[in-house]
This record gives C-alpha cells, structure tokens and sequence, in this order.
C-alpha cells in the first residue's frame, strides 16, 4: 500500500470512522471559506490614528526605528538622512515596484539607486510594504515581480515603506487584504511577516542583533490620511 | 539518532557535575519564564486563547485526514508537490531522492525537529550531499558533532568559550583566524561563513510550524532569519513536517501565533513568520523554482485515539521544559533522543519504545508546571502517568519498585494492620534517632537518607494519641 | 458565614505523613477547625489516600485504597486534609480512576467535591481569621505544587499568617518552584531531587527567613532533611502548627529541646 494510503487508513481506524462523510465535509469546507476569526485582543480596538500610534511603539519596542513623513516625495530624503546619520552606504537595491519608481530620487544624487532581486554585496534594501499590524508592530510584506523577497534579508539594512493607510489592528485584517488583492485561497510565494531586526539568543542566551537578517529594519510611515 | 534514553539515570549524574551544563541551565529559570510571564501578564486574552488553541487542535486531530487532504490539493494547486512518508527511512529517502535530482552538492537547512528525529543530516552526508545547518545554534552544534538539547535554542548547554574554539577550529579554512570571544564578534563570524553558503546551496530544507490548508501554505517562525534565506535562494525548497502541522485557516495560524512566540521566549511575535505557497510564479525576480512539501507520519498517526492524543497539540514552543525543574537540573541530552523535558518525557516512551525510554515519565515531580504554561493545555503530567501505569502492567517497572508498592498498598487496604505496622515504624524510627532529631541513615531508603537526614517521628501515630484522648475524654 | 450557628461536620483526613511522622500536625488541625466552629471527626478506617500507587503506575492498588477512603468519609459536609496533595488526589484524581465507572463515580463526585485542603478551608469556607496567636520570627513560606497547582492555594496561607502577630513574611525568590519532593520521586532520581531540593534551600535562606512553613509534610520533610544535612537551623514548621499556636515546639528534625 502506498504510503499516502497506509496514513490515512491509520488516520481513519485510529479516530474509529471512515472518510469524512458529506455533511461533514460540507462543514469542514465552510469553516475553512468562512474565515472566521479567534478572540482578537482588545488592545487594537482603537482609532486608526491611534493605530498607527501603537504600531510605531511597538515597532520600536522591536528595535526597529521608525521615522513619519508627510508624503511619499518624502521618501528619497528620509532615506538620505537615516543612511547619513547611520554612516551607512549610499547603494541601495531597491523594489522594482513602480510606486517606488516615480519617487523624486532627483532630489537626493548622491544615493545610488539600483533596482532588483537582493545579491550578496547589498548592504541596502528599500522596499514597500504590503500592510501593517499594529498589535505587534509586524510588517507583512509579499513578494512578487515588483516585491521580490530576498530584499527582505540579504541586506544588513533593510528599509521598508509604508502608507499610514497600509496600517490596521491585526493580522487578521491583512489577511483580508491579502485576500481581497488575490483572491481567497491564494497567496502569494512569500509572504514575510517581519517583527524588527534579525537577531538570536544561541550564544549563552544573550540577546545579539543581526543574525542572519537585517542588523537594522527603519520604517518610513507616510501620513497619508485614513485607512484604506 | 542513537537513543541512550536507558543511560538516564547515569547521563543525569554526570549533568549534575558537569559545571558548563550546570550553568547554562540553571539560567534557564531566569530567562524564558520570566519574558513568558511578562508578555502573557500583558495580553488580558492570553488565558481564554490557550483555551480557543486547545479546542482548536483537538478539532483538527479530529479531522485531520480531511485537513490533510485539503492541503495537498491546495499545494498541488499552487505548483507544489506533497510526499507522503509513514517511516523516517521513507522520509529521509525521499528528501535524498529530490536532493539528487537537482543535482545538490550542499544544502542549507533551517531547524527542523523533525529532521532531527529522521536523522537526515547523516543520511545525507552518507550520500555525499553535504548538510549545512543555518540557525547558528544548530550551526555551532553541528560543529560540535551534537545534538540539541533544547528545542528552539538548541546549543543552549554551550558555553561561549566552547563557541570560541569551535569556530576557531573549524573556520580557518576559510581564512578566519582570529580567536574570537566578543559574542557580536562571534555572530559576526558565523554569519559571513554562512552567507556563502546559503547562495552555493542547491537545496533548501526548512521545517514547518504550521501547515495552512486554505492556501497551502507551510509556515515558519524564526528570529533570525536563517530560514528565509534558506528556503529563498536555492532553487529547490523542501519544507519538511509532521503531519499535526495542518491547520485550516491562515486565521486558525493566527490564534496559535498570538501564542507561540510568548510561550517560547516571551516575544509577542517572533522576529520573522514567513508564509511560503509554492514555488515561485512565472514572473517572479527571486524565490525557489520547486516547493516540495514531505509529510511525516512515524507514529503520529497512532496516538490519535488514544490516552496520548493530547501530545499532537504540542506547538513545540518549548515552554514545559523552560520552566520543567528537572529538565533545568539534568539538562536537555539526558534525556537521550530529540526531545527533552516535559514533552519529550511524554512522548519519547511513544517514539522509541516504553522500555528503552522508562525512565522519562518517571523523573518527574508531577509538579504540574509543564502543564501550567502549556500554550495549548497539553496535560503532560497526566500522559506520564498513563506511560507509569502501563510500565506497571506490562512489567516494565523494575522488580524492587513492584515490591516495594506492593507491600505499601497491602498494608493500606488493611486498617488494622496498618496501624500496627505504623505504630511499629514510628517508635522505631523515634529509637532510632535518639535526641538527635534526626536519621541519618535508613538503610532501607538509600535514595533519601544518602542526600538528606530524615526527620524522625513524635514516637506515638497520631491514631494512637488521637484514641488514647478519646478514651481519656480529652 | 465565620462560625454560623450551625456547627459544620468535618471530617479530618489526617494523611499518612502526619499519622505517622508528625501527629501535632493533625492536632493543630483540628484545633483550627475547632475555634472556626467545626465539629471533628477522625474515620479510624483511614490508611493513606492511594497517591503512592497512582503515581507508581499501580492503578488497580490505587483504587481499592481509594474505595476505602470513599467508604469511610462517607456522610461529612466536609472532609479537610493537612495536606494540598492528599486531597488534591481525592478531589482531583479519583474521579480520574473511577472514569467510566457510573455507579462508583456519584460516590467519587460527593467525596470530592467536599474535600478541602486545610488554609483554604479555614480561610474561604470558614472565613476563619488568626487571633491571640503569637509567633515572633520571619517567615518565608514554600508553596508546595498540588496546593498551587491543583488546589489553587497560594493567598489564603498567606492571609491566615498574616494575622499572627510578630510574624514577618518574607517572600523567597522562585517560590513556585518545586522542591523535588515527588513521593517516590525522591527516593528514585534523588541525585536530581538533591539538587532540585538544593535551588529551592539556597531561594529560602536568601530570603533572610529564620522559619519555614509550608502546607504539606512531604515538601517539609524533605527540605527540612536537606536543611538537616547541610548544617542549616532554619526552623522548618507546619503551617497548620503556627497557625495553631505551636509554632514554639521544636521544628521538623529538631531533637527534643
């Protein structure tokens, strides 16, 4: 018997039944498509202002750092001032997604803008995000030709962007974005769910940042109005 | 890997002297309990989620073969292929097999129990497939040529300096010299080393965490990012799991992640929760061309229906043995196979044999704090028992133990006697110790009075001054 | 509902430890229930509650002693154990032994439901409060595991000493840990229970404490043992001993003064 056979008989003879039967099935089928949340912890049950509030405090608590700018041409500015103030390099890779591309990067020639996948030798990503959870501080980001996803860790700095708008209470509601943008039942490859710098406690459990991931996550939120 | 769970007794006496040991896992009391106490004292639903997550595990035991089913379809769906494998041989061959066919000189691996317990790392480089572990306290073990001993900070019994030799030993090769002592230092050092590796390698190999039957999806939970980079740069992706991983919605993942990472080490969420679907799709920049999903069974399968189904919850969060006092005195390798502590004492007799494993459910206080923390109310101590009662009915309680239960409940059913055979006991206890107080040696209680002086008795039971008042009328 | 008009019936499960090693703890028991307005009774039939068998695997010994202790606590509004894990045993576990069992288990449900670990009797049934009792020392106060854990007894101990006067608590760190008593387990793995039994001695005399108490005798013996053996003189006492006046008799291991 193969093996796929050989579990699901034991499966079956263990719990004393056969299949599922079609009723329950139809059950089972309608639990999995209702999307029915669990207890939602009342600590988001906030505005959307106050959301965002909540979201940058916990980032930070992350060890992320967190700057708020008033709009996206704000962007390439942002960026100069955390790379400068952190003596970081002026390369960045960033997403090759065109919300990034129509970005005013004239403003700021001395950042070197590249666009594409992560390799080795980037010591710089800029990225968008995909939504925000303010319950955590968790930024969700999902890959895809405009968001690929070794952006996400190859860099010892990762900068990620995100609408105000972009951020609600929990993950939860990014499910929902996720499957409002590609459908029920549909993800897309990677979806990261990122809760501040790499780091690791293996060496006599002291806490070191910058394990394996980024050293530095910096969030830019742009203030642009209320939720989506 | 090779059991030596028999060797318990032993491997705890040489833990209680090893002075490194000692030390790493008496700070295990301080550490994770308290960061699990504080977060879980800040989420006012924490309680009422444990419970939601109990529930929740037990209706998807219930229908797992359904889940399953649903999920490899999903997986299917999104470009994936599902193994199936009911033994570990099965498992590790067919990782081996995918291995070949993509031509894989090394792969990168991400921590996994489960590949731990298939003890694929030797198989593979039995093969000539070198395997390059990533998560660096799984890296600095695999230097070490060792085993975990904690099951998400799995070099926890090394201590820094041993970290220092290791990579000092092992990465001149590739030019690295220094003596390294600094811990950042050492970070540093492991993640330039494994950089490399993570782009020459053919094959990725992660764990799961959870497995989502809705999208397909298999889910991981790290901190460091290893297994990110693992299972993106190659390009093929082997997600290896249990077949209890499944649940059904990506919400269902979302209760059990409110939980995990605040029982493990008392984050809210773990740094990095990565949802992978497939392979990548046609216009992707990045990302594993093949997905590959192998489904373990080996043993899962038949505790279901049984009076250890409850173990299938486990979250492997690590949370009994963090605040286990037995496993913080004898460490996690005592234990002798993959898991330590409290889940490993109840579920190790089931994956390697009552008689080889006797000794875990037995080492145990009953204390009841394993269960206390457990994100998804696991009664270990009450499965401990039940591996108690069975050693009992299948003699595999040693004979003296028998005996010595024996003659205790006999006495116990019979009142009368018991009271003569108290009575006698405690004057000769009393005698026994004089004025001093104390016992210092029972001769028939070697296990006590080799490490404590017994408190001696009044002289009189107290039935018999109870009666004696009685009779007196007070 | 303190010392209501009618006298409540309790029954003293007295455990074997106490029967056997230490017989002022069930004295000072039923002292305490006495001045809280109960009306003592001791079932001469009683042996030990089967815990040792339980826990040893032994299930079928278990149940027969555990059939017996049905039989003669039968008829009490109350039955009250000096003890957290006797009587987390029958109000926990027999119902666990008796699964199954119908006919045996509305005999378990009326014996468990009734029965009481000592503090928190007192305390949440009796509403029973110290008074005129003396103790000057500091104290520090080990919680043992099936008090905690299954009898959920932590403050009322705690409330109950604080109404004796001259008595300062001082809280050790850990405090919840155990002590690595565990009935056969100390006898078994003891080289694990020493160092368990260690931790929890060294907790205990960075608290500063001149006295311990604590509500089960096992958790007492044994570390008043390790106490013994390590050259110690911290006082080590039944709470049910304070509580009950006798906290000036010499403690666990003390020879006669």
């Amino acid at each position: 018997m193969p093996s796929r056979d050989r579990i699901f008989a034991r499966i079956r003879h263990n719990l004393g039944r056969g299949p599922v039967k079609e009723d329950a099935a139809n059950l089972l089928r309608a639990r999995i498509e209702g999307h029915v949340p669990h207890t939602i912890p009342k600590r988001t049950d906030i505005s959307h202002k106050e959301q965002v509030d909540l979201f940058q405090v916990k980032a930070e608590a992350l060890d992320a750092t967190v700057t708020r700018i008033s709009n996206m041409e704000d962007v390439p500015e942002a960026l100069r001032d955390y790379l400068t103030a952190h003596n970081l390099p002026s390369r960045i890779k960033m997403a090759p997604d065109p919300a990034l591309d129509t970005l005013p990067f004239d403003k700021t020639p001395m950042l070197e803008i590249l666009r594409g996948a992560a390799a080795p030798e980037d010591e710089v990503s800029l990225t968008p995000a995909f939504s925000g959870i303010a319950e955590t501080g968790t930024l969700c980001l999902a890959s895809g030709p405009e968001t690929p996803s070794t952006l996400n860790f190859l860099p010892e700095n990762h900068v990620v962007v995100i609408k105000a708008s972009q951020i609600s209470g929990t993950m939860e509601e990014s499910w929902a974005r996720l499957r409002k943008k590609f459908g029920a039942g549909n993800l897309p490859r990677t979806i990261n769910f990122i809760s501040g710098p790499s780091r690791t406690g293996d060496i006599e459990q002291t806490l070191i940042m910058g394990a394996h991931g980024p050293r530095r996550v910096h969030i830019l939120i742009v203030d642009d109005g209320p939720q989506d | 890997m090779q059991v030596t769970s028999r060797r318990f007794k032993e491997g705890a006496h040489d833990a209680l002297h090893d002075k490194n040991i000692q030390e790493a896992f008496s700070k295990v009391k301080s550490g994770f309990p308290l960061a699990r106490a504080k977060s879980a004292s800040e989420l006012p639903e924490f309680e009422g989620l444990r419970d939601e997550a109990r529930d929740l595990k037990n209706h998807i035991l219930e229908n797992l073969d359904y889940y399953l089913e649903y999920f490899e379809e999903q997986v299917q769906l999104q470009g994936g292929r599902v193994h199936w494998c009911s033994s570990y041989a099965e498992a590790r061959e067919v990782v081996l097999h995918i291995c070949r066919d993509a031509n894989a000189k090394t792969v990168t691996k991400g921590k996994s129990m489960i590949t731990e317990e298939m003890g694929l790392n030797d198989y593979l480089s039995e093969h000539g497939i070198e395997p390059i572990e990533t998560d660096l306290g799984e890296y600095i073990i695999q230097l070490a040529d060792e085993h975990p001993s904690h099951i998400i900070a799995p070099a926890l019994h090394k201590t820094k300096d041993q970290v220092t030799e290791l990579f000092h030993a092992n990465h001149a090769k590739y030019g690295l010299n220094e003596r390294l002592t600094d811990p950042q230092a050492l970070v540093n050092e492991a993640r330039s080393v494994l950089r490399d590796k993570y782009v020459a390698a053919d094959v990725g190999i992660t764990g799961a965490n959870f497995l989502i039957a809705e999208t397909g999806s298999t889910v991981i939970v790290t901190n460091e990012g290893n297994g990110d980079l693992t299972q993106s740069l190659p390009k093929t992706h082997i997600a290896v799991s249990s077949i209890e991983k499944v649940v059904p919605t990506l919400e269902d993942a979302g209760l059990f992640l409110r939980l995990l990472a605040r029982s493990a080490t008392g984050q809210e969420m773990s740094v990095y929760t990565t949802f992978s679907t497939g392979p990548k799709r046609m216009e992707d920049i990045d990302g594993p061309a093949n997905f590959h999903v192998v489904l373990v069974d080996s043993g899962r399968s038949d505790l279901l229906g049984s009076d250890k189904q409850d173990l299938l919850r486990c979250l492997k969060c690590g949370a009994c043995m963090n605040h286990c006092p037995v496993y913080q005195a004898v460490g996690g390798h005592t234990y002798g196979w993959v898991y330590p502590g409290p889940i490993g004492a109840a579920l190790n007799p089931h994956m390697v044999g009552l008689e080889e494993a006797r000794h875990l459910p037995n080492a145990s206080t009953f204390c009841g704090r394993c269960e206390e923390v457990c994100p998804v109310r696991i009664p270990l101590p009450k499965i401990m028992r039940h591996w108690r009662e069975q050693a009992f009915e299948t003699q595999v309680t040693p004979k003296p133990e028998r005996w010595g239960i024996g003659v205790w409940a006999y006495f116990a059913k019979r009142p009368k006697l018991y009271r003569l055979m108290t009575r006698i006991s405690a004057r000769t206890l009393k005698l026994m110790a004089g004025k001093k107080g104390v016992i210092r040696k029972l001769p028939l209680m070697k296990g006590w009075s080799s490490v404590r002086d017994f408190p001696a008795p009044e002289g009189a039971t107290f039935m018999d001054q109870w009666k004696k008042q009685q009779r007196e009328g007070k | 509902m303190s010392a209501s008009s009618e006298k409540k019936n309790v029954a003293l499960f007295v455990t074997c430890l106490v029967d056997l090693n230490r017989p002022s703890v069930g004295f000072a028991a039923i002292k305490l229930l006495e001045a809280a307005g109960c009306t003592i009774m001791v079932p001469e039939t009683q042996t030990c509650c089967g815990q040792i068998a339980y826990n040893s695997g032994d299930k079928e010994s278990a149940k027969t002693i555990a059939k017996a202790v049905i039989r003669a606590f039968e008829g009490f509004d109350y039955v009250v154990a000096p003890s957290g894990s006797c009587a987390g045993m029958i109000r926990h576990h027999y119902k666990e032994l008796f699964e199954g069992d119908d006919t045996m288990m509305v005999a378990v449900e009326a014996l468990s439901s009734r029965t009481y670990e000592l503090t928190s009797f007192l305390h949440d049934v009796c509403g029973y409060k110290s008074e005129d009792v003396r103790m000057d020392t500091t104290l520090t106060y080990h919680d043992s595991c099936s008090s905690l854990r299954e009898m959920k007894v932590r403050d009322q101990p705690r409330a109950l000493l604080d109404g004796v006067d001259g008595l300062e608590l001082k809280e050790a760190e850990d405090r919840e840990a155990c002590c690595g008593f565990g009935g056969t387990f100390c006898l078994k793995y003891s080289e694990i229970s020493s160092a368990m039994v260690d931790t929890k001695i060294d907790n205990l005399l960075a608290s500063g404490a001149d006295t311990l108490a604590a509500g089960d005798l096992g958790c007492l013996m044994n570390i008043a043992g390790r106490l013994k053996r390590r050259g110690s003189d911290m006082k080590v006492l039944h709470v049910a001993e304070i509580l009950a006046g006798m906290g000036d008799r010499p403690g666990l291991g003390e020879g006669d003064s």
